[in-house]
């Protein structure tokens, strides 16, 4: 049953890997938005300080969100998507490898990215790790609560900007707590209590989320 | 083994079609009946608040609306559900007919809640904890229809939005306590509106009988919308077509 698992991951980490110019895009994107912040609000690091948490959080999901509509498409075009159904592997665990591989080469250098941006839109101190931490927890859990989104938009011709407003809402409390830690700690509170939430509902999607992506996906392709 | 043959009847379009017409019959003007009462009784005669006046009337139809367009979501859901596990035609109609009722109804609820705003909080709109969640419930609401939309074969579109309703169901409890938990970030909460034990006994009844009335006013709706659907869906059958004709 692992291995399967590590097989797909390995799989999925190599086409990435063949990718790299898709590879960046996300990251690309990050940035590029991000600079149109300063140049929309205003340089003041004052003014950039108050709004960081929130802004980087915002780009972060909207990152996750535009690069996870790619999950299961290629697959599905070439039907190696039917064959992972029909496999004796079950489907879940074949989900969970695929949101893990899409988890490392987007969440993942987000994150390591994160306190770059964080200097360019003045973070205060205080702010640093809880943004590290709490992106890298909550991206795990944007990727999964995605992928749902994803499986269920796969088969239409354009899905892209209907996964995007199936998925955002769903994406709300990740962000709430998300943002809501950094913030807590720049105004000098305790961000424990946010970013455990956030880790709780890694933990939730990560149990409840294959499922309803392999659901999901089986619907998709049969109807 | 129990006898399931009742559970499958009602799975046929053709038997809820002719029952929901004989409920219909007595379900539309008991509506009816009970919305005057409550209206009457709320908009008319109750007295005003001592500290909102006039403006605490709105609550009459905001409350309702607000609680009726969570009770369709779970509604919504459930029919989802059963659709699935037990492939029930009926049940994915039920589905896709009480997504548009509860997010016409969750649009009312954020409408009469920022008419409601002004005299109270001195604007349209605030950005509180449950006109927040509100707002994120009409997001669902239009998530679950646009993907049931998008879908050409209609099947495969009611299993992928039950699935979503599903997981929005799960979501909906985690939205609603972290709007809380955000509120209290950002703005703690200065002005409280009462509490529902501290309705004087003279508001709360034309409120409960406004609550009755909506879900009246829910079913009606539903079955109407459900029989078109049926009707529709079924259009090449003998008995529609037989139905049309001799009508």
């Amino acid at each position: 049953m692992s291995g399967g698992f590590t097989t797909i991951l390995r799989r999925d980490l190599l086409l990435a890997m063949r990718r790299r110019g898709e590879l960046a895009n996300p990251l690309v994107f990050f940035l590029i938005v991000l600079t149109l912040v300063p140049l929309a609000v205003s340089p003041s690091p004052e003014q950039l300080a108050k709004i960081a948490p929130g802004i980087i959080w915002i780009m972060a999901l909207l990152a996750t969100l535009l690069s996870i509509d790619g999950l299961f498409q290629s697959d599905y075009r070439d039907g190696s998507l039917e064959q992972m159904i029909i496999s004796p592997q079950p489907l879940w665990l074949i989900v969970l490898a695929k949101v893990l591989a899409h988890w490392l080469v987007t969440g993942l250098p987000l994150t390591l990215l994160s306190p770059l941006l964080g200097i360019m839109l003045s973070l205060p101190e205080a702010g640093y790790w809880p943004m590290v931490i709490s992106l890298l927890v909550g991206t795990a859990a944007l990727s999964l609560i995605g992928a749902i989104g994803a499986a269920l938009t796969v088969a239409l011709r354009r899905g892209g900007l209907l996964l995007s407003l199936v998925v955002t809402p769903l994406y709300m409390p990740v962000l709430v707590f998300g943002a809501g830690s950094v913030q807590r700690a720049v105004d000098g509170f305790s961000p424990d209590g946010p970013l455990l939430v956030v880790g709780a509902l890694m933990a939730l999607s990560l149990l409840l989320a294959p499922f309803a992506c392999s659901g999901a996906l089986k619907i998709s392709m049969h109807g | 083994m129990a006898n399931w043959t009742w559970f499958h009847r009602l799975g046929s379009p053709k038997w809820f079609y002719e029952k929901s017409g004989r409920w219909l019959r007595w379900l539309v003007p008991l509506t009816v009946l009970v919305l005057i009462t409550g209206l009457v009784w709320g908009l008319a005669i109750a007295p005003p608040d001592a500290k909102q006046g006039h403006s605490v009337r709105i609550f009459y139809i905001h409350v309702p609306s607000a609680m009726l367009s969570l009770a369709a979501f779970y509604l919504m859901a459930s029919a989802g559900a059963v659709g699935l596990i037990w492939r029930m035609k009926l049940a994915f109609v039920a589905m896709k007919c009480s997504a548009p009722i509860g997010a016409a109804l969750t649009a009312l609820a954020l409408i009469t809640g920022s008419i409601w705003g002004k005299p109270t909080w001195g604007t349209y709109w605030e950005w509180d904890a449950k006109l927040t969640s509100m707002l994120i419930l009409f997001f669902l609401y239009l998530g679950v229809m646009a993907l049931q939309e998008a879908y050409s074969d209609k099947q495969a579109g009611a299993k992928a939005s039950a699935v979503l309703a599903l997981v929005g169901t799960v979501n909906i409890p985690i939205i609603y306590k972290a709007a809380d938990w955000w509120n209290t970030l950002h703005q703690p909460a200065t002005f409280k509106f009462t509490e529902e034990s501290s309705i004087d006994p003279s508001l709360a009844w034309p409120f409960w009988i406004m609550i009755v009335g909506f879900y009246g006013f829910f079913a009606v709706v539903l079955f109407l919308r459900m029989r078109n659907e049926i009707l529709y869906s079924e259009r090449r059958t003998q008995w529609v077509r037989a139905l049309v004709k001799g009508e």
